[in-house]
């Protein structure tokens, strides 16, 4: 098995299609948050990794043909966003206003809990930015010295924990406008969490995507300043 | 036909963000510079929505199916997560929750202002 997934160009992207699609299937049945369609794939895809000895360098030779979509995927939320560009030019207060507390308050309480904590500087800022999207998450952790690879880890940790308490955060926190569920749920949990938005609908996705690209943008800055903080 | 000119639209303009990152010294990923990119192609009108449509929005639907190879590879990383993972156990899901509170009640209480003001005037 090993050795057929290390040759295959195709056995990575296929296990984790029929992962995700048992994830989709498991999900629609039984319409629990906590059986996210992701988390199954995933944890499907590490179990069949761990049961049949594969090692995960040897089952991301083919997988990473899906990451590699990512890029020319994440250019493509430019087009729900353009969709609903009048939004944009109408409220763009309130975009920005809900975007910034969101990027300021993910950076004040990681502060706050780390110092709680007692973590190192090195582990403080390791987690910063682990609000926003990976790639951009990954080169803030390392240019303030933080540890990248346990920055992804806590970006996608973050990621697939928005994407799974979106729907219950709104409901606890009463939010029910569509602009302040994109725009909340983009902020905490980047792309992740806009794919959740975009199953809700078209204002959440848009505004979703926007959030990535803007509190990207303003963790790269003021991620600078909270590193001196602690 | 239809399917292959989109796509290589949207690879062009990704190349294009990618070129950009590779000029500018920052930690901003080419994907954000191609997508402020598109945006500003779209609203100019040198690119028409039709030219890119169905294959954005092709990619957009699978997004989530890009993330396992991703999230399988926490496999990799459990060894080092273990020094810290009370912490992160504790300060990932409550920091994603405030965020999603404070920038959900931000944005609608604004939207409400805005309301209001309009109302009054």
């Amino acid at each position: 098995m090993h050795e057929f997934f290390a040759e295959s160009a195709t056995a990575g992207v296929v296990l984790s299609f029929l992962a995700y699609y048992v994830g989709l299937q498991i999900n629609k049945r039984f319409k629990l948050a906590i059986l996210n369609p992701l988390l199954i794939a995933m944890a499907l895809v590490i179990v069949f990794l761990l049961a049949f000895d594969i090692d995960y360098e040897t089952y991301n030779s083919s997988a990473r043909y899906l990451s590699y979509l990512l890029t020319p995927a994440t250019v493509s939320l430019a087009i729900p966003m353009y969709q609903k560009l009048e939004l944009l030019k109408k409220e763009p207060a309130a975009i920005f206003c809900g975007i910034l507390s969101g990027v300021l308050t993910s950076l004040l309480s990681i502060l706050i809990l780390s110092a709680l904590f007692g973590l190192s500087h090195e582990q403080y800022v390791t987690l910063l930015p682990k609000s926003i999207t990976t790639a951009i998450g990954m080169g803030v952790s390392e240019e303030l010295g933080g540890m990248a690879v346990i920055t992804t880890a806590s970006i996608i940790i973050t990621g697939i924990f928005g994407n799974i308490a979106a729907d219950a955060l709104w409901k606890l926190f009463h939010i029910t406008e569509p602009i302040a569920k994109g725009i909340s749920i983009g902020t905490a949990a980047h792309a992740f969490g806009t794919a959740k938005a975009l199953e809700i609908g078209e204002t959440e996705g848009a505004m979703s995507s926007l959030s990535i690209v803007v509190s990207g943008l303003c963790t790269v800055v003021l991620a600078n300043i909270f590193a001196g903080f602690m | 036909m239809r399917y292959l000119k989109q796509f290589a639209v949207i690879l062009t303009v990704t190349c294009i963000g990618e070129i950009i990152k590779y000029m500018i010294d920052l930690p901003v990923p080419g994907s954000i510079y191609g997508l402020i990119l598109m945006l500003i192609l779209l609203m100019t009108g040198a690119v028409k929505l039709e030219a890119v449509k169905d294959a954005a929005d092709f990619l957009v639907e699978i997004m989530p199916l890009m993330f396992i190879p991703a999230a399988a590879g926490l496999l990799d990383s459990y060894a080092m997560l273990q020094e810290m993972l009370l912490p992160l156990i504790v300060i990932i899901p409550l920091t994603t929750c405030l965020v999603v509170m404070v920038s959900g009640k931000v944005t609608e209480l604004v939207l409400k202002m805005g309301k209001g003001g309009k109302k009054d005037a």
